[in-house]
């Protein structure tokens, strides 16, 4: 296998040379999806901006501890991801595997309270354009004043924003899942560890971007 | 230039920024309750901001990156500025002073309309 695949592609001069071009790929990718994320902040921030007292009410609808334990839930699979990439600098073939699988099993827990939180919003008329009825949702603490086409404009920012968030989740295990076979299978070590580095590239920044969205959707306090 | 074959770091300051992380999100939820009146969301963002570079600089080892790497960092963030920028310095001068300069506007000098 090392000879039919070896490490060093045959158009760059040597494994460093190769790994600065891997990585700049990755974070210019990485710019594109900053635009890409960041134009439905920019909607986001205008719509809020018009209807702060709307946004406000639809979003005392989620659950604010979920969302923090999904936030603390991703630092964990960052740090357990770094740390991955650190046992293949040292050479700890045990530890890169188990800390792969650590980030892949914290990466599921995240999606999955996902799901019991979507799950939540169905069942309290939340879905906008499906199954969405805000005097069904209306928190009793809350008056009338709320215009109800406001607050479903808020719950289609929110559920574009984590299912594309999510959609990032998906296609993030999927890499890992590929390198955790590999990763097994011994390729990466302290000399060539490059494809677990641009991995982990967008793994932290899919981290990132939750690090904006929880904050803008979940505590919106004026 | 990361280097596969340089020195290799110490995992120590991996366990710093994870804790340092989870301490500011759990600010970030704290002050959600404090009444800070409309400096909620400015608050928040610069709390979202720190986390987000020390996860660059560290978990993406942005300290060990070349200075081209950087300058696709800082041209991500520079074009995000300008599109938030640019639409809300429209959107927010949008209703300045909208009357004063509707009092002034060509048509309603043509059509003699008394200037009120």
């Amino acid at each position: 296998m090392a000879i039919s695949n070896p490490p060093l592609a045959h158009h760059f001069e040597n494994l460093e040379q190769q790994h600065e071009a891997n990585t700049l790929g990755m974070w210019m990718f990485l710019a594109t999806e900053v635009l890409f994320f960041g134009g439905l902040f920019t909607a986001y921030a205008i719509c809020r901006w018009h209807f702060p007292e709307d946004f406000q009410a639809a979003s005392e609808r989620l659950i604010v501890w979920l969302g923090a334990v999904n936030t603390a839930v991703l630092i964990c699979s960052s740090l357990t991801m770094a740390l991955a990439i650190y046992s293949a600098r040292i050479g700890n073939r045990k530890t890169q595997v188990g800390f792969l699988a650590a980030t892949m099993i914290l990466g599921s827990v995240f999606l999955g309270i996902k799901v019991v939180e979507y799950t939540t919003d169905y069942n309290e008329w939340l879905i906008p354009g499906v199954r969405f009825d805000w005097s069904k949702a209306l928190d009793h603490s809350h008056g009338q004043s709320v215009n109800p086409q406001h607050a479903e404009l808020f719950f289609v920012f929110y559920f574009i924003m984590t299912l594309l968030h999510a959609i990032h989740m998906i296609v993030g295990l999927g890499v890992l899942l590929v390198l955790l076979v590999l990763s097994f299978r011994g390729r990466y070590g302290p000399a060539y560890y490059t494809p677990l580095e641009v991995a982990g590239l967008y793994w932290h920044f899919v981290d990132i971007i939750w690090v904006f969205l929880f904050p803008l959707l979940y505590l919106i306090r004026h | 230039m990361t280097s596969a074959t340089k020195h290799v770091p110490s995992p120590l300051p991996y366990f710093l920024v994870f804790g340092g992380l989870l301490v500011l999100t759990m600010t970030t939820v704290l002050v959600a309750s404090v009444p800070l009146g409309p400096w909620h969301t400015t608050v928040a963002l610069a709390i979202a901001v720190v986390k987000a570079s020390l996860i660059v600089l560290f978990f993406m080892h942005g300290l060990e990156s070349s200075r081209l790497t950087w300058m696709v960092v800082v041209a991500a963030v520079l074009w995000l500025a300008i599109m938030l920028g640019g639409t809300f310095s429209d959107y927010m001068t949008r209703d300045f002073d909208e009357k004063q300069i509707r009092k002034q506007t060509s048509l309603s000098i043509y059509l003699g309309e008394p200037v009120a």
